[in-house]
């Protein structure tokens, strides 16, 4: 059981992610942390320093420093010149990290919803042409801009390799921009607690070069090609009422209150970042994913039988 | 300021040379002083106000919810320990951390630093009592009742579960379909109601019963750090009693204050929370400091370095928290220029904090340190206070927090800030004061185990916390994949969680084993310069006495002696019953001689029924929950009944000859201030509505319903207008007029409530014949709103009108007891205010 449930890679805290940028937006948080943490560390030890001497210094440095010079030094001197200087580095730092999207920059809208994260890929025209679910695929070398949205309470959207977080809040629409200089996958986590199942809320952002980004994109718009082989479990998936919820293009599965599963197999995890994806998952996800991920919405399959969760499974897994 | 003519009250500063007068005292005096101060005996010891027994009672309750709320800590880091693990389900964990952080906030910090100013002001300043003696034990068990009923709420898995923030829409009907949440709202309904009662207690005594002589130069700095907490809680609490009852309504009758599909807004609870909710953290804070700024000279014994910086840090401090809330909002996507503002406010606000953190080093400096555990609990604190103050500054530079912001990085900074800046300071000031409320006071040998136990528990538990937060750990989870490199810095964190509480526990034992109150104290074995170190008895000090200095007992080598003796102000009892000096607020001159209440269950009730009030009304119980709150007024009523009441004799001799009146009135009485401070409350309360209001008017792109004529407005204005005439008329006739006066002030009363009323009716009457509907939208629900919170006002002036006339037909009106009818008359005339604001907003603004 624990093996299966080792979370992906992209999901390891070492290196810690706020510590190990992946793209210019998180870059200078890099910088901007180990900074601070010079300060905090060299600060620390004045404090330190000057505590040891009042305590048990020569009589007359104590006598040097035990009068009201030493709080006007110290407790304002001191902090207003560190401070000033960082406030000064902070606000530069945000007003250049919050410029609003370029025009022709990619737009992807992220909703977040409990406990899952919808996302879908806007044209242009602010429309949307794609839908997929916990995962976030971007071209490198190129800052996308995530429109981020909540269907229902407040959640928070945070992959810390490629920049902050920021909230989605119902009601409102905040932008986020991200930029991967580097192929590869990133992990990411919602950040603000949004009720039961929380804590099993992750995302993963794939992502490509931008010759392999337009071919995954161009496979991603083809309608689910389902192998002939697994036509029983595309059967027991319609039996069993999985599109009241699911969409799975081409088919008459056109419920939008779950993940769209077109292109379920091809995705990394199950549940949000909960399992790795193989038919195995599927199956036992499928059963009873209350014993996976208390709480979340999709219901327990008691009522299938083995075989039937192996077809529906073999089915899903085909849909890449 | 020695001399008459600049004299505050009119007082002779030249009577202070009568003190001490000669003894010695006549035979008796103490028996009887010692009579008329003793406890009730028997089952009837819960009606005790003396702040000496309400005090101990106030900090043992606070300090049982720090033990609960600890347990339920170590639930949780048994939980996190390994991956996956299932020591708690899901839900439980959620309950469990949401109660976490409330009891600690709201049932343990708040209570216990105000608990600390009950037991100690008096004490400090030389006072027989705080001057409301039954405000504060009805606070106190309208605090314990409530508190235990809450708590118990998660045996019943009826415990609130979204967080001790409750952001909305988690905690609406739709996510929140349960009582749970309901048990968050009601349930901390009466730690505001007593956390007020605490506030107007603790400015009143603060700046009303202070020794004769303790100019606010000569006070002590604890006594500063507490008006200015006192104050604090008068503007931020109303934020969070407004949004609390604008969620419930929401919750309960679907009035989309929150709700942004029908033109609410979750941000604007977001808003109101962090109003309250930042200098929250400072109000537990300054307490604290002003423990810490008592005890370090104490342990040093030298005097604090830099006093006046501190006082001025504590203002300031108290001034620059009202501009940080939205530092907790940096992730929400707000515009730059506010980011700006909030960041810069935040670091400000670190300044204050220095200029305390290093007067206390000078301070140590300038002395010579003992390391009893008083002294290692104020030096640990230091440490923890600035590590935690340092990654504040790191978590106020906003880019820096949109990656720590909600992960173990802040969980890790706030309980550095508030374990060093508050628990430490605090098992300090138990091991430090515990000899001046205990027979014995506590074993340094245990105090040294306590100590270094916490301290190394802390760093290792919450050190490894600020790695976590960078490796991607959010706060709130209930568990963490396997795999993802948590194990280890969460595993060590559960260890140094239970060092720590190993800690608490051995300083549970040492209480048990040598705390002794009530009886003989142990004495000042810190050799501290406070009056709180004078010996005393139930009654306080033998004698009152003029204070000359900072550190009186350090200065005045006699002081201890002639004030045993009785050779100062009121060594007696010259009504015959309790009673302590009212000074004036600048430069402490005798101004009255206060009679005090006596022990009666009348406030015991009244708190067991406003604590029913709420938990019947969590559990949906209406018309019960309408019984208790009818009874709680009814008490309440029965308590006020035997006040205003004038003494046998109109002066009477405090001592050396010196006559005082024992009836006074307007702005030098203390309900004066008491009405008036708690009408800042109501008004600070009216202004968040207004912010609200105007809030969701910018956010709303729907266009809002146009008011109703405002021929109906012009008709309001000028029913609350009369309302303000009829109440000043009130107190007018009452004064001049020895026959007719009592009559006519209970007549216009009446009629100003009868005003008061209509101009309502017509407020509401008229916005329901536009069609206005408050669950329909936002500006519904701020409008009816307005008339809702008014509509309890009106209800409150009828309540007073009829307590008017009844003391009318009691004869208890008379030109020479007016208090009753001026306190009215105020409230009147904030209501009339009230009235006025709440029609002419929603009616000028946006307009047609």
């Amino acid at each position: 059981m624990s093996a299966e449930r080792a979370a992906p890679d992209s999901l390891r805290g070492w290196p810690p992610p706020v510590l190990d940028p992946a793209g210019p937006f998180a870059a200078p948080l890099h910088l901007l942390t180990w900074v601070l943490v010079g300060v905090v560390v060299l600060v620390m030890l004045v404090v330190l320093l000057t505590l040891g001497v009042a305590l048990f210094g020569p009589r007359a440095w104590r006598k040097a420093l035990g009068g009201e010079r030493l709080v006007w030094i110290g407790g304002m001197g001191f902090p207003v010149v560190v401070l000033s200087a960082l406030l000064v580095y902070g606000l530069t730092l945000t007003a250049r990290l919050s410029d609003a999207p370029r025009p022709g920059e990619m737009l992807i809208r992220v909703t977040g919803e409990m406990w899952w994260w919808r996302v879908a890929y806007l044209d242009a025209a602010g429309r949307e042409t794609l839908q997929d679910a916990n995962e976030i695929h971007i071209p490198t070398g190129q800052p996308v801009a995530l429109e981020l949205e909540s269907s229902d309470v407040i959640h928070s959207l945070w992959i810390p390799r490629l920049g902050g977080k920021l909230d989605m809040i119902p009601g409102r629409r905040n932008i986020l921009r991200l930029q991967a200089d580097r192929p590869g996958e990133y992990g990411g986590q919602c950040a603000e607690f949004c009720g039961g199942p929380h804590a099993l809320m992750a995302l993963i952002v794939v992502a490509h070069d931008p010759a392999e980004f337009a071919a995954w994109r161009a496979r991603s718009l083809q309608p689910a090609a389902p192998q002939p082989i697994v036509t029983g479990g595309a059967r027991v998936f319609g039996r069993a009422g999985c599109g009241a919820c699911h969409t799975v293009r081409g088919t008459d599965a056109t419920g939008l209150a779950g993940p769209d599963l077109t292109h379920v197999g091809a995705r990394r995890t199950l549940g949000a970042g909960v399992l790795p994806n193989n038919p195995g998952t599927l199956a036992g996800w499928v059963s009873n994913s209350q014993a996976i991920k208390p709480g979340n919405r999709m219901p327990a399959y008691p009522v299938l039988s083995g075989q039937d969760l192996r077809a529906v499974a073999a089915y899903l897994d085909s849909l890449e | 300021m020695t001399d008459r003519a600049e004299s505050e009250t009119g007082f002779d500063p030249a009577l202070f040379g009568r003190f001490p007068t000669d003894g010695p005292r006549p035979q008796g005096e103490l028996a009887k002083l010692e009579a008329i101060w003793c406890a009730p005996k028997g089952w009837q010891w819960i009606t005790v106000i003396n702040n000496n027994y309400v005090g101990v009672y106030y900090v043992g309750a606070a300090m049982l919810f720090f033990v609960l709320a600890g347990v339920l800590a170590l639930i949780m880091r048994t939980q996190l320990a390994l991956p996956m693990n299932g020591v708690l389900s899901q839900e439980s964990y959620n309950q469990i951390f949401t109660m976490h952080g409330t009891v600690m906030m709201f049932l343990f910090a708040v209570p216990a630093v105000e608990a600390l100013g009950v037991l100690l002001l008096p004490q400090m300043l030389g006072a027989r009592d705080l001057p409301f003696p039954r405000l504060s034990a009805y606070a106190f068990w309208a605090y314990l009742i409530g508190g235990l009923a809450f708590f118990c709420s998660l045996l019943f898995g009826l415990a609130p579960n979204g967080g001790w923030f409750m952001y909305p829409p988690l905690s609406s009907t739709t996510y929140s379909p349960g009582i749970n949440a309901d048990f968050w709202l009601l349930g901390i309904g009466f730690i505001e109601i007593s956390a007020i009662a605490g506030a107007i207690e603790i400015i009143v005594g603060v700046l009303k019963t202070r020794a004769p002589g303790m100019t606010l130069d000569k006070m002590p700095v604890f006594a500063w750090a507490m008006l200015v907490f006192a104050g604090m809680i008068i503007i931020a609490f109303p934020s969070v009693i407004l949004a609390t009852t604008l969620l419930e309504m929401e919750r309960a009758l679907g009035w989309p204050f929150f709700d942004s599909a029908r033109g609410g807004d979750p941000l604007l609870w977001q808003h109101l929370f962090w109003f309250f909710g930042h200098p929250e953290v400072y109000i537990i804070f300054l307490p604290a400091a002003g423990a810490m700024s008592t005890i370090v000279p104490a342990v040093a014994r030298t005097p604090l370095v830099g006093h006046w910086l501190v006082v001025l840090a504590f203002l300031a401090t108290g001034f620059i928290s009202f501009g940080v809330w939205a530092h907790h909002m940096f992730t929400t996507g707000l515009p730059g220029v506010s980011v700006g503002f909030f960041a810069s406010a935040s670091m400000a606000v670190s300044l204050p904090a220095g200029i305390q953190v290093f007067a206390w080093i000078a301070t140590v400096a300038s002395g010579k340190m003992r390391f009893n555990t008083p002294g290692l609990f104020v030096l640990g604190s230091l440490l923890i206070f600035v590590m935690g103050g340092l990654t504040g500054v790191m978590a106020a530079m906003v880019p820096f927090d949109w990656q720590a912001h909600d992960t173990y990085f802040i969980v890790a900074h706030l309980h550095y800030v508030l374990i060093g800046g508050m628990v430490f300071p605090l098992f300090a000031a138990i091991y430090y004061w515990a000899p001046m409320s205990s027979s014995r006071p506590l074993s340094e040998r245990s105090g040294r185990w306590v100590f270094w136990l916490m301290f190394a528990g802390m760093h290792i538990a919450f050190l490894p916390m600020h790695l976590s937060g960078l490796m991607g750990m959010p706060r709130r989870v209930y568990t963490y994949a396997a795999g993802r490199d948590l194990e280890w810095p969460n595993l060590i964190s559960t260890v140094g969680a239970f060092l720590f509480a190993a800690g608490v526990l051995v300083w549970v034992i040492d209480m048990a084993r040598n705390f002794r109150p009530f009886g003989q104290d142990a004495g000042n074995i810190h050799d501290g310069g406070g009056l709180e170190w004078l010996p005393t008895g139930l009654y306080s000090t033998r004698s009152i006495p003029i204070v000359t200095s900072l550190y009186p007992l350090w200065d005045q080598p006699k002081l201890a002696r002639d004030v045993e003796a009785g050779l100062y102000f009121l060594p007696n009892a010259p009504t015959g019953g309790r009673e302590t000096l009212l000074t004036s607020p600048i430069n402490a001159e005798p101004q009255q001689l206060l009679p005090m209440p006596t022990p009666s269950g009348w406030h015991v009730w009244a708190a067991v029924f406003t604590a029913g009030f709420f938990l019947l009304l969590t559990v949906q119980a209406y018309a019960a929950a309408l019984i208790s709150g009818g009874l709680a007024i009814l008490c309440l009523l029965r308590w006020c009944w035997f006040l205003d009441h004038p003494a046998r004799f109109k002066t009477a001799d405090v001592g050396g000859g010196v006559r005082l009146p024992t009836y006074i009135t307007g702005p030098a009485s203390h309900g004066w201030w008491a009405m008036t401070i708690a009408l800042i409350v109501c008004g600070m309360v009216l202004a968040m509505a207004v912010f609200s209001y105007v809030f969701l008017w910018s956010r709303d792109t729907r266009v809002w319903t146009p008011p109703p004529p405002l021929i109906w407005l012009a008709m309001i204005v000028a029913l609350n207008l009369l309302v303000a005439a009829l109440a000043f008329l009130a107190n007018r006739v009452l004064t001049r007029r020895a026959q007719s006066g009592p009559l006519l002030a209970a007549l216009f009363v009446v009629l100003a409530a009868g005003a008061l009323a209509a101009g309502w009716t017509i407020d509401l009457q008229t916005w329901r014949q536009t069609g206005l509907a408050p669950q329909l939208s936002g500006q519904g629900a701020m409008v009816f709103a307005f008339l809702s919170w008014h509509g309890v006002f009106v209800g409150i002036a009828a309540i007073m009108a009829i307590y008017v006339a009844l003391r009318w037909l009691f004869g208890h009106l008379a030109a020479s007891r007016i208090v009753t009818v001026q306190l009215v008359g105020l409230f009147l005339g904030y209501c009339a205010f009230q009235g006025l604001v709440s029609a002419l907003l929603p009616r000028l603004f946006p307009g047609a």
